[in-house]
């Protein structure tokens, strides 16, 4: 259980980075950033880069700031800054909620967003977030920069946009007017393991209806993503138990569930519905 | 593949390593400094056994590599006793039976420490959440949460 050799560099300037990576990147060059999931990988074999390039030493990637109506996440931000009550207003509390269900807490001291949105594993947690809000990816090389859309960012499992010779700086989340209902719902058989799936939610009411509803699912299908059936069966109507059901059920027949020999798809269909409904009826 | 010259401040005193790109931290403590208490069991991130404070925040020191800890505070179990004074932890892991093997317990010493001295007062939610982090095969945490309880309210009342 000891990673294979590599060569280490560890840049302090993000222009220094990108060209270790322009050029590292053809002979198996990776970016290191939380290392909670590259490091055990490399530990079980299953990656064995030739390179791998430290970020955590770039100060211009630390570090979180509001532009606009936007929340900029830089590279570097470790997931445990979402516990503290300085990233103001709903979308602050709606990233409190979602943040406790992200591993354990040594995990959380080290792990980054921006790492868990390249990784993209199914069942993350950011990655849901990202693509429920229509976050944007903001990722650099020496050729330039790129701001991708998340629902063009996810391509399959672990799988993304993102080319060799690039690495994700930012994510950019757009922030919540202050009547934005939010909720958060996942399931997973232990404390702190990989969720099976979870559904994120938010909306505002115009009188007594819906409008502006997102309805996101991780861990359900290869990629997350909004579901708009959902959606649908949310809009214009009034916050109400049956109508949680409907959108529930929306979700659960839209999806193309996630097949493993712990969860089949059925199963995994009805935990969807179940989710959706739990996370709109905590909505608050 | 080329051997690095490091250095690592661990329990206020410096140690001098040359070492490989791909060895954790965890090894490095151990093998490399001496400082045998910080114990390795999973080796990919699982159990906490391994877990060390960097920069006064608990970490899996399996999950970094030892290059990445210089210049950075780090804190293992052999720095909790001061003198012949045990660590008000360590009394409370004694006291309630918090530990039967002790191979775990490093870990969670050091996890309980990082966060009592950032959260004094954990709620009782945020404590199982918290301690839910490491791996223990005897006591089934009931003990280890009364030791932390203790510890908390006997390090509130010292200061």
């Amino acid at each position: 259980m000891k990673p294979a050799p590599f060569a280490y560099h560890a840049p302090t300037g993000l222009q220094e980075a990108l060209k270790l990576l322009a050029a590292l990147a053809p002979q198996d060059g990776r970016i290191l950033a939380g290392g909670q999931t590259l490091v055990p990988t490399m530990a079980f074999r299953m990656a064995r880069p030739a390179h791998l390039i430290d970020i955590n030493g770039i100060r211009e990637l630390d570090g979180v700031s509001v532009a606009g109506d936007r929340l900029r996440i830089g590279a570097c931000t470790r997931h445990a800054y979402f516990e503290s009550d300085k990233i103001p207003g709903r979308l602050g509390d709606l990233l409190r909620k979602v943040v406790r269900f992200i591993a354990h807490y040594p995990i959380r001291q080290r792990g980054t967003f921006c790492g868990s949105v390249a990784n993209s594993d199914p069942s993350s947690e950011w990655c849901c977030v990202t693509a429920a809000l229509d976050g944007i990816v903001v990722a650099e090389s020496e050729r330039g920069a790129r701001r991708i859309a998340a629902k063009d960012f996810y391509k399959a499992v672990m799988t993304t946009e993102l080319r060799d010779d690039e690495m994700i700086t930012a994510v950019e989340l757009p922030l919540l007017v202050d009547d934005t209902r939010t909720g958060f719902c996942e399931f997973s058989r232990r404390a702190g393991d990989f969720g099976i799936a979870m559904a994120l939610v938010t909306y505002r009411l115009e009188g007594s209806r819906i409008t502006d509803a997102h309805v996101g699912l991780g861990g359900a299908e290869a990629t997350p993503r909004r579901i708009a059936e959902a959606e649908a069966a949310l809009s214009r109507k009034e916050p109400k138990s049956e109508i949680f059901a409907a959108a529930g059920a929306a979700a659960a027949a839209a999806i193309d569930p996630i097949d493993d020999n712990n969860n089949p798809t059925e199963y995994r269909r009805a935990l969807v519905q179940t989710l959706v409904e739990r996370a709109l009826a905590g909505a608050a | 593949m080329d051997k690095i010259d490091i250095v690592l401040e661990i329990n206020g005193a410096v140690h001098e390593a040359t070492v490989e790109p791909r060895r954790t931290l965890a090894d490095v403590i151990r093998d490399d400094c001496g400082l045998t208490g910080t114990h390795i069991g999973c080796e990919h991130g699982v159990c906490g056994a391994c877990t060390v404070l960097v920069d006064g925040a608990p970490v899996r020191s399996c999950l970094m590599f030892a290059v990445q800890a210089e210049h950075k505070k780090i804190r293992t179990v052999e720095g909790l006793q001061q003198g012949a004074a045990l660590h008000p932890l360590q009394e409370a892991f004694i006291e309630h039976h918090a530990l039967q093997c002790g191979f775990c317990t490093p870990g969670f010493l050091m996890l309980a420490v990082g966060l009592l001295e950032q959260k004094p007062h954990p709620g009782d939610d945020e404590l199982l959440d918290v301690l839910s982090s490491n791996l223990c095969r005897c006591t089934g945490y009931e003990n280890i949460l009364t030791a932390v309880k203790a510890a908390a309210a006997r390090m509130s009342v010292g200061k």
